[in-house]
């Protein structure tokens, strides 16, 4: 680096510091701002309109079998979806594994419906083209669980077993870049351009972040799951997209589901 | 196109066609007809033009009898939030602009006696601009006007 | 034949507030699909809200309007269990009409 540049850094890096002092100095910070932005844009969530038609889909006979989804049992006894969402993933009988509540769908579409899981993972998330079944059912799912408080279960050794190799992906540095989930979310007060990024070694961060997934993302314009969610951070750290329902996905979402323990499910969510 | 089918049907008595039409949304279940989109105000490309097809030459600045309540970043401008609320007495209708907008006019909002001066509803943004409150009150025009900031994202959220 | 929007109203003291969201891409037509080609203008033009048959707002949109649109209005008057009619008509004379009814 030559001289010139080192004096761009440090200017820049001077307007930076006074920017944020005067910000600091009114009272109200861009994050206040985003703040009130988002407070503002939370009631009209267009995602109403995917748990509409997920509540539909779970209704309506379907599939080889013709049957519907009111069968289905998501841990709480066959047909419960109040209340289902706020204790997932969990360890079901069943299949002998911890299921988060993606990967239990795609249980209760095969074996209720018929429908072969390779049909269901083949398509697990909404494009601007057409909407993905599976991510359209959790998002009626999961506004079945919203105010209820999550209280994930790590009792059985399964599930305990999720939460810590789900721990270990957390911090699990890889991929070209040398990253992890870490790198980005177990420091406070960082973030990329204006969003604050959660740590989510802190409850209250955790337990934000984790209750408003799924989310309508408005910059897409569709509903996203929190297995979306999830693959997308292994894409920004550069590592391979996990396959659908993976064993990786289910336990990075047990540790995410723990963190949130105790806060109420809020979602689905509306962001930018 | 439709309302102008819709106005010609008016005019002739109405074809049985057109009015089953009609009849099946329900938009003249009332008995009153819409008034007219306004083309020349929604297809402005600037503030003065718009104005001048609402009939708006010369609005008087005016931000304590109409209330305009906008972000002051907006974390996507796909979505910014805008509510208007006038004290005015007799407002007939609220206009809302973006003034850097390829088209300018977003929204116009008519108010029947009995309905309140007031209406919330989100617009687009292209880039950091001006949302602009046009209030139609007794007769004349009243504008008042805030700077929305649009800001580019990070990552997830 | 429009996707079904989502309505609101509710009284209270008087007054009854309506929300309504509904469901429309709202297309500019200055958007480019994944292949380069403009995507054509679609949006509503044109919404009438009515209380038991009488017109309580009328809104005309332009293409600025954010895609699913979202809408607050209050009128004096109405008592729960009254009809609440909200229809839109597109630039493409496509249509939704739906009904709720104010609750308390």
């Amino acid at each position: 680096m030559n001289t010139s540049n080192v004096s761009k850094v440090v200017m820049l890096l001077a307007l930076a510091t006074s920017y944020v002092a005067i910000a600091a100095e009114g009272g109200v910070s861009d994050s206040d701002r985003i703040a009130q932005y988002r407070e503002m844009i939370s009631d009209g969530n267009p995602a109403d309109f995917d748990e509409m038609a997920g509540e539909e889909l779970w209704k309506k006979p379907g599939g080889p079998k013709n049957a519907s989804l009111e069968k289905c049992d998501l841990g709480k006894g066959s047909g419960v979806v109040k209340g289902a969402y706020a204790e997932m993933p969990r360890y079901f009988k069943d299949t002998d594994r911890v299921q988060d509540l993606e990967s239990r769908l795609m249980t209760c579409m095969n074996t209720l419906q018929g429908i072969p899981e390779e049909e269901i993972a083949a398509k697990p998330f909404s494009t601007e083209q057409k909407n993905s079944d599976i991510s359209t059912l959790a998002t009626y799912v999961v506004g079945q669980s919203k105010g209820i408080k999550m209280a994930v279960s790590v009792k059985h050794p399964k599930e305990k077993e999720a939460y810590e190799i789900g721990k270990r992906i957390f911090n699990y540095r890889a991929g070209p870049y040398d990253f992890s989930c870490s790198t980005c979310h177990a420091t406070s007060g960082v973030r990329i351009r204006m969003q604050d990024l959660p740590n989510l070694n802190v409850a209250k961060d955790a337990q934000a972040a984790y209750t408003s997934w799924p989310a309508y993302r408005v910059s897409q314009g569709l509903t996203r799951s929190f297995e979306w969610r999830l693959n997308d951070c292994f894409r920004q750290q550069r590592f391979p997209e996990p396959k659908f329902a993976s064993e990786a996905t289910i336990a990075l979402t047990m540790y995410s589901a723990v963190n949130a323990n105790g806060a109420e499910y809020a979602g689905p969510g509306l962001k930018r | 196109m439709i309302l102008m089918e819709r106005r010609n049907a008016l005019k002739a008595g109405g074809s049985f066609g057109l009015l089953a039409l009609f009849g099946a949304f329900g938009l003249l279940k009332s008995g009153i007809a819409l008034a007219d989109w306004n083309k020349p105000a929604f297809t402005s490309k600037t503030m003065d033009d718009a104005l001048a097809a609402m009939g708006a030459m010369s609005p008087e600045n005016n931000s304590v009898f109409i209330h305009l309540t906008v972000p002051e970043i907006a974390e996507n401008g796909a979505i910014v939030p805008v509510t208007v609320v006038s004290s005015l007495p007799k407002v007939e209708q609220i206009s809302i602009f973006v003034d850097k907008n390829p088209n300018v006019m977003a929204a116009n909002f008519i108010f029947p006696e009995g309905t309140e001066y007031m209406v919330t509803t989100r617009v687009k943004m292209g880039q950091t601009a001006n949302v602009v409150a046009l209030v139609k009150a007794d007769g004349k025009f009243y504008r008042t006007a805030k700077e929305v900031k649009v800001t580019a994202g990070g990552c997830g959220g | 034949m429009g996707n079904p929007m989502k309505i609101r109203a509710a009284v209270k003291d008087g007054v009854t507030e309506v929300k309504i969201l509904m469901q429309h891409e709202m297309e500019t037509g200055l958007r480019k699909d994944a292949d380069g080609n403009l995507v054509p203008a679609c949006f509503i033009t044109e919404v009438k809200a009515q209380h038991n048959g009488r017109t309580v707002l009328e809104a005309q949109f332009g293409q600025s309007v954010s895609k699913n649109p979202y809408l607050v209005f209050r009128f004096k008057g109405g008592v729960a269990g009254d009809k609440i009619t909200i229809s839109w008509v597109d630039n493409k004379g496509d249509t939704r009409s739906d009904e709720t009814a104010i609750s308390a």
